[in-house]
Parts: C-alpha cells; sequence; structure tokens
C-alpha cells in the first residue's frame, strides 16, 4: 500500500500543473537548481555533529548513562531493556535502528518490550540530527530553549510509550 | 549547541580513556566526517526533487490550496507567520509530507521554512519563536502510519505489524504535547533582550514592521 503514495503523489502533482497550464519540467528545474546550493550550508553542522555523536557513541558513555539512569527508569516505570534505545534515539537515527533490529530479535515483536520499542520508535525522531540540519540552512546561532522543547517531547515519548502499551496489551509477555 | 557540542567531546575522551576503548573514540573522531558527506550527498538528491516538486506544485496553485487545509492547526501555532508568507507554505507543505510519512520529502520542505522563517527573522542570530515551535513540531514524529517500524515488526515476524498505531499516535500527541508546553514556558525566559516589547506590541494587535 505505502508503495503507492510517492509515485501517485509524484503524478497528482505533475497532472495538476499541466492541467493549470504550467511548463511543467521547466518549473521542476527550476526548484531543483535552488534547493541544491542549500546542501553546502548544511554540511558544516552535520560533520561537527555526526562527530560529536560518533565519539560519544564509540566511547561506551551510554554504557555509562545506562547504568546511571536505571533507577530513574523503574521510577518511571520504562522497563531497563528500553534504556539504550531511548538513549539513542535522539542522538542517532541508524544507531537507534541498530539497537531496534536487535530488542526485536531478542525479545520478539509482540512481546511487552518488544512494543513497547516499536512505539517509541514510530514516535520519536531523531532530535538532535533535525537540530543541526534545520538550523544549519540559517543564521541562527542562538537556538534559545529549541533544545530543551525538543527533548522534552522525547521524554514524553518515552514514557507514554511504556504507559500506552501498559494501557493497551498489558505488561505480560 | 556550543556547551553540548564541547560537552559530548570531552566526554567521549575521558570515557573513552576509562573504559579502554579509545581506538573507537580515534577511528569515530575521523570517519564520522565521511559518514556526514556521504549523508548529504543523499539530502541533496532528495532535496533537487523535492523542490522541483514544489515548484511544480507552488506554479499551479496546489500549494495555496493544501496550505488553506492545515491553515487552522497551522495559524494557530505559528503567530508571526502570515497566511499569505512563503514561509506558511512551506510549513503546510512540510506538515502534509510528515503526516504521509514521506520522512525524504518532509526535510527538504522543513529546510525551505526554515530558511523562509529566518528571512522573516531579518536573519538574526537568535532563533525565533516561531522557528523553535516549527523544529519541536519536526523532532516529534508525526505520521499517520509509522512504515519503518512497521516494516521492521513484520521482518521480526510480528503476528500483526499494525497493532500499535493507535499507541503511537496518541504518544505522538502527547510527547508533541509536552514539547510545545515547555517551548511556552521557556519561551519569555529565553528572549533575548530588547524584543519584548516589540513582540507585546504584535500581540496587541499594532501594525508589523
Amino acid at each position: 500500500m505505502t508503495a503507492y503514495v510517492v509515485p501517485l503523489l509524484l503524478c497528482a502533482f505533475a497532472l495538476y500543473g499541466i492541467s493549470q497550464k504550467v511548463p511543467v519540467f521547466d518549473a521542476f528545474m527550476e526548484g531543483a537548481g535552488e534547493n541544491a546550493k542549500v546542501i553546502l550550508r548544511v554540511l558544516p553542522s552535520l560533520v561537527g555533529l555526526m562527530t560529536a555523536v560518533g565519539m560519544f557513541k564509540a566511547s561506551g558513555a551510554l554504557d555509562l548513562l545506562q547504568a546511571g539512569l536505571a533507577p530513574v527508569a523503574s521510577l518511571l516505570q520504562i522497563p531497563r531493556e528500553i534504556i539504550p534505545l531511548a538513549l539513542l534515539r535522539p542522538i542517532s537515527g541508524s544507531g537507534a535502528m541498530v539497537i531496534f533490529q536487535d530488542v526485536l530479535q531478542s525479545f520478539g515483536p509482540d512481546s511487552y518490550i518488544g512494543r513497547v520499542a516499536s512505539v517509541l520508535m514510530g514516535s520519536t525522531e531523531t532530535t538532535f540530527y533535525t537540530l543541526a540540519v534545520y538550523y544549519g540552512v540559517t543564521h541562527v546561532k542562538k537556538t534559545r530553549h529549541t533544545l530543551p522543547s525538543a527533548l522534552s517531547a522525547d521524554l514524553a515519548g518515552f514514557v507514554c510509550s511504556a504507559l500506552l502499551v501498559r494501557l493497551f496489551f498489558g505488561a505480560a509477555g | 549547541m556550543t556547551y553540548i557540542w564541547v560537552g559530548m567531546l570531552v566526554l567521549s575522551v575521558i570515557c573513552g580513556a576509562l573504559t579502554g576503548r579509545m581506538e573507537g573514540v580515534s577511528a569515530a573522531a575521523m570517519g564520522e566526517c565521511i559518514k556526514a558527506v556521504e549523508l548529504s550527498i543523499t539530502l541533496l538528491g532528495s532535496l533537487c526533487l523535492w523542490g522541483g516538486v514544489m515548484n511544480i506544485a507552488e506554479k499551479s496553485g496546489l500549494t495555496e490550496k493544501i496550505s488553506g487545509w492545515f491553515y487552522p492547526l497551522v495559524g494557530r501555532l505559528f503567530s508571526g507567520v502570515r497566511r499569505d508568507s512563503p514561509a506558511f507554505a512551506a510549513i503546510s507543505m512540510n506538515l502534509m509530507a510528515n503526516l504521509l510519512g514521506l520522512g525524504n520529502a518532509a526535510t527538504p520542505l522543513g529546510l525551505t521554512a526554515m530558511r523562509e522563517l529566518d528571512r522573516q527573522n531579518g536573519e538574526r542570530e537568535s532563533a525565533s519563536d516561531d522557528m523553535i515551535t516549527f523544529v519541536v513540531l519536526n523532532t516529534a514524529s508525526l505520521q499517520l502510519i509509522p512504515t519503518t517500524a512497521a516494516t521492521l515488526r513484520l521482518k521480526a515476524g510480528s503476528q500483526n505489524p499494525m497493532e500499535i498505531i493507535t499507541c503511537v499516535w496518541l504518544c505522538s500527541v502527547l510527547a508533541l504535547a509536552a514539547g510545545l508546553l515547555v517551548n511556552r514556558a521557556l519561551r519569555g525566559a529565553t528572549r533575548p533582550r530588547g524584543t519584548k516589547s516589540a513582540a507585546r506590541r504584535i500581540a496587541k494587535g499594532g501594525s508589523r514592521p
């Protein structure tokens, strides 16, 4: 089903353009060319952020954080097996994906932990990446309270994913 | 961002030394920049594609229509963005792409929106309230169908990969609500000095500069 979305959308936009007598391909080239220049403004912040995140991941800092956060997680009733995923989710999209697959393999997708992990993955984003790329194209140097707000959303997402799965499916399995 | 960046670098070196994984840290320090270039080339492709498609939509008046659908929501969240501005159109298109689960399209559209908001902000060093709201909106994953999670669940042998969908919706909305609440609460505290009175004037319905 989802395989239809993009092709149909492209067709619909092109056909609507023709119906409005727009020179569709020329308009496409113009828009594409304009956006091509944007990438050079994104690259510096991407290099900076990915280097820091990569070093952070490789250093084992996450393992230490995880040990420190275990009591907090049990207080918020987040299963401890989810902590690595929750910690990695805001900083690394590909890293979170690997751990997510790992959780599904070892606990099963239809287990309590598997479901919590699924909801967590479906309802949160790679916050740091979004921040770096989005602010990368602007002149902004002070992001003010963007990060605290975005991380509050992530934290609420972690707590709610465990809570909602318990409500909908129970904590068994 | 500066403190977080420096903090991550320093922590990595300390933890790397403590856990004896300095080899890995060093490899990451030198290798990640190549990955960043690879990622931006991937991004370059989708930026061009969706920039082109959006230009068609704009020239044909489709953008105008779609922003109309989103007006009740976007108009309320972004107080400084006018209905007929290019920023408004870009924000609406980004929301549509997010809802449809088109991550590849949402980012380029989001970047267009950010550049428009930047222009509206007078290219200042400090982010505007609307920029922050927009970024928070994009860090919460708003999508009608959680495709990636469901696909991976199916691959792992789930009996019903889509059973989580209601949970995902509720969880997204609650997370976003928390983000927006904190956003509202901190807004006054982080506003750069000297702009407060101007913001109040606009809020009172005064003329916009």
